[in-house]
């Protein structure tokens, strides 16, 4: 017998060194995740994707998947604690869905709705962070970097090409361009580059294309998060046609 | 001006070096000592021989509190702001030497002679207030010690020049048990475990119960035993000697007093999971031990205690590299350490795999704190039975304290597991307690009704951290501090640790100055509890402890500064408006909100 372990009372499948992330998307079901992407080594840093098992609150990207083990995932309290999460994520940032290119087919805002995460609750802080438009195909404005590392990971990974990185510490943590301006234009990223196509959020957008997709009919406004999953998966898609 | 010194230095720093990505950090603490800050030509060679990109070398750089992009003055002046530093005056110290030098305290003077400014605890607690001068550690400040300071700066006299009792670091036992009264005999313990082999010296440590002293009280032997068992074609061993948890200092002294004791602990380790090489990774703090450590391995290597063919042994090679930290507390965590000691930003890995498994460079590596491995040696020379003679059933043996605080005899203790803590309070001499903060920030706030309670790992567990507060203390104040420790020591990496730990301190900050009400009480809760349930490592994990212990230990002391109604906003709608006032040139009653806008 194939070694199986539960989520929320269902019994998902799993193959050895599978993840819990691992084991649900391939059962499809739904972990509320962004730093997550199944094509690169799994990171942790976001922590919404946290479950409880063994009464232990564990990161279900990074924690192997067990014969047995009862995985705790969309329960009331789970749900309140990624709720809190994101609001997190709008407090370090800049966040204003409705003046952004990429409403309705952002990941943190979908999850966020998912979440049920309706109005702030919390004082933000308005960092002051620069847009960086020096390149001439892509823009990167830091005001939305969730620090999830896709674009580190897609640039070092599997473009080699090591355009991104992280400096700063706790709050000062930010995303790094590696050219000698520090700015994106001098870089030797391209828009063909995969980090180009991973953002979950609006941090990196192709330039000169603005509303193609009206607003009510991008990816999230059609289906919640929870069925169409990740919206890198459909830049992918949209890329290879 | 800073003279920039000649370009052949920097090159020689570098050619020093293979081209290695893991010197990097190393390499980078030399630069910043030599030149006072990296120049960015040093960037662009060290890109270049290391094959790293510029931004990932700056990634680095911003990581370590004590490598900086701008010139440093001459004289780096860095003041340890734990609390304990904060209730000897350090606050007002600082002042004094900003006010009689003419540097701000966050800043550098015009003329490039001195910084000033604040670090985290600096492992002088029963010797402070303390302070750093370019990485010397700095103890007993006092106005008069300030003025001779102050008077050695403006006459720019070379540090090395400066009286040696300003940077003396006295070792202050005042308890001494099992440990600290048996006598080390050299090379006895290589020799126990050489003669019996490896899997007997790892029953006698499992026999001994002996348990991982920086605080999370692992079982020693298992961890050497998971280590020696994982396949691999290098094994490594590495001390932690990252001792930053603020008020902890025990480590200090054993690397003064028994350094040959931790030694010898690394290379029985060594002999145990078959490794060649073993770090050491010291605080930037503690650079002041470097050169006695540097001494004492060279007095070893002579002894034929390390090098080739140890004791004889054929095969039996190994040698200690000394790693420096470069101010950064979260380094303390095994897995950061690892990535810090490949010269990396030290953000803690995701586990599994665990550094047993694969540690540095991807081996098995055994990371274990200074006094586990000190106590590991002893274990060997002695005998588990020994080791058992004293402590508790589920922690045997002693535990180092470092004291310090509202006491008379601040100071090392040596004290058995099981000692309850009023016990602890009467040998140091406290009076008039209030709280004991047990662990460090990341450790618990214990009331005065619980000093019946008792050190151990089953009840209260410390790295070693012993802080007294007493009754004429304002509690909120050391909450506030610690608070603010982690936020600064943050690495940033997670979620809930990067934003919480932040939001923490402004959320503090509206109790502190009596905005807050109710409802900003639940808040704090609610996001302390969040940090402890999912943060990815133990800093985020107990970084509300002391907010959290706060409010169900000590809810008096947040409620006495509440405001009585039930919301308030979380900034003053009358200063808002101090701008418009500003611009419009106007101040009449009609431009102002009565009360505050409240």
């Amino acid at each position: 017998m194939s070694p199986s372990f539960k989520i929320d009372g269902v019994t998902v499948p799993f193959e050895a060194g599978q993840s819990i992330m691992e084991a649900a998307l391939a059962a499809k079901i739904y972990i509320p995740h962004l730093c997550h992407n199944p094509e690169f080594h799994p990171h942790g840093s976001c922590r919404l994707c946290c479950v409880t098992t063994d009464g232990r609150s564990v990161a279900a990207c990074t924690t192997p998947a067990l014969d047995g083990m009862e995985v705790a995932n969309e329960t009331h309290e789970i749900t309140t604690q990624r709720r809190l999460l994101l609001k997190l994520l709008f407090v370090e940032g800049n966040h204003v869905c409705p003046a952004c290119e990429k409403s309705g087919a952002c990941q943190l805002q979908a999850v966020a709705y998912h979440c049920g995460m309706l109005a702030p609750e919390f004082v933000h802080f308005y960092p002051r962070r620069a847009v960086d438009a020096s390149h001439p195909e892509t823009i990167i404005d830091f005001n939305r970097c969730i620090l999830c590392e896709l674009c580190v990971r897609a640039s070092r990974e599997y473009d080699k090409k090591g355009v991104f990185s992280i400096g700063g510490r706790g709050i000062q943590a930010h995303l790094m361009i590696n050219s000698p301006s520090g700015k994106l234009g001098d870089s030797r990223f391209s828009a063909a580059d995969k980090a180009a196509r991973v953002c979950p959020v609006g941090a990196i957008l192709p330039k000169h294309r603005g509303y193609e997709v009206p607003i009510g009919k991008r990816l999230y406004d059609q289906e919640s998060i929870s069925r169409v999953g990740d919206v890198a998966a459909h830049q992918e898609r949209d890329h290879d046609e | 001006m800073v003279e920039d010194k000649p370009k052949q230095t920097l090159q020689n720093m570098l050619n020093d070096r293979e081209s290695d990505p893991t010197h990097l950090l190393q390499t980078l603490i030399e630069v910043q000592q030599a030149f006072r800050y990296i120049p960015h030509d040093a960037i662009d060679r060290l890109a270049e021989s290391l094959g790293l990109g510029r931004a990932f070398i700056l990634g680095v750089i911003e990581f370590y509190s004590f490598l900086h992009l701008e010139p440093r003055g001459e004289y780096d002046i860095l003041l340890s702001d734990n609390a304990t530093d904060q209730m000897q005056g350090s606050r007002l110290l600082a002042e004094l030497l900003s006010r009689r030098l003419a540097v701000p305290i966050g800043g550098t003077r015009g003329d490039y002679r001195v910084s000033l400014g604040y670090t985290s605890c600096t492992g002088m607690g029963d010797q402070g207030p303390a302070a750093l001068v370019n990485g010397r550690a700095v103890t007993r400040l006092s106005s008069e010690r300030i003025d001779r300071m102050v008077s050695l700066i403006e006459q720019a006299l070379p540090l090395d020049q400066w009286p040696s009792e300003l940077f003396a670091v006295t070792a202050g036992v005042k308890r001494r048990d099992i440990i600290l009264n048996s006598d080390y005999s050299a090379g006895a313990a290589i020799r126990h475990a050489l003669e019996h082999g490896p899997e007997a010296l790892l029953d006698l440590l499992e026999q001994s119960g002996l348990r991982g002293c920086g605080g999370a009280g692992f079982s020693t032997g298992k961890k050497w035993r998971f280590c020696a068992g994982a396949e691999a074609a290098e094994h490594y061993v590495v001390c932690n000697a990252d001792e930053g948890e603020p008020g902890t200092f025990k480590d200090r002294y054993l690397l003064q007093a028994h350094a040959d004791r931790l030694f010898e602990g690394m290379t029985l380790c060594a002999a145990v999971i078959g490794a060649r090489r073993g770090f050491l990774y010291l605080r930037g703090e503690y650079r002041y031990l470097l050169e006695p450590l540097h001494k004492t391995l060279q007095q070893r290597r002579e002894h034929n205690l390390l090098g080739r063919s140890i004791l004889g042994r054929q095969g039996f090679d190994f040698d200690i590299e000394i790693h420096l930290g470069a101010g950064a507390y979260i380094c303390g965590e095994e897995s950061a350490l690892i990535e810090s000691l490949e010269g990396k930003r030290g953000i803690p890995r995701n586990r599994p795999p665990f550094p047993v498994i694969q540690g540095y460079r991807g081996m098995p590596t055994v990371v274990n704190n200074v006094e586990t491995l000190a106590n590991a040696a002893m274990i060997a020379q002695q005998g588990a039975a020994w080791f058992r003679s004293v402590g508790t059933a589920q922690s045997p043996g002693t535990k180092l304290l470092s004291i310090s605080g509202d006491c008379e005899r601040p100071g090392i203790y040596e004290f058995p597991f099981g000692t309850p803590i009023g016990e602890i309070l009467a040998a140091c001499q406290a009076h008039h307690t209030q709280a004991v903060q047990i662990g460090g920030a990341a450790g618990r706030l214990i009331p005065a009704t619980e000093f019946g309670r008792t050190l151990a790992f089953e009840d209260l567990a410390t790295g070693g951290s012993f802080m007294v507060f007493n009754q004429g203390r304002e509690l909120l104040k050391a909450i506030d501090n610690f608070s603010r420790f982690f936020s600064h020591e943050s690495c940033g990496f997670c979620t809930p640790c990067r934003v919480g730990t932040s939001m923490l301190v402004r959320q503090l900050g509206k109790v502190m100055v009596g905005h807050a009400t109710t409802k900003d009480l639940d808040e704090l809760a609610t996001l302390g509890t969040l940090m402890r349930q999912t943060s990815h490592c133990g800093l985020g994990q107990t970084a509300a402890n002391p907010i959290l212990d706060g409010l169900e230990k000590f809810p008096g002391i947040f409620q006495a500064r509440l405001r009585s109604t039930s919301f308030e906003p979380a900034f003053d709608l009358d200063a808002s408006l101090q701008e418009a006032r500003a611009l419009t040139g106007r101040n009449d009653p009609g431009a102002h909100l009565e009360g505050g806008g409240v």
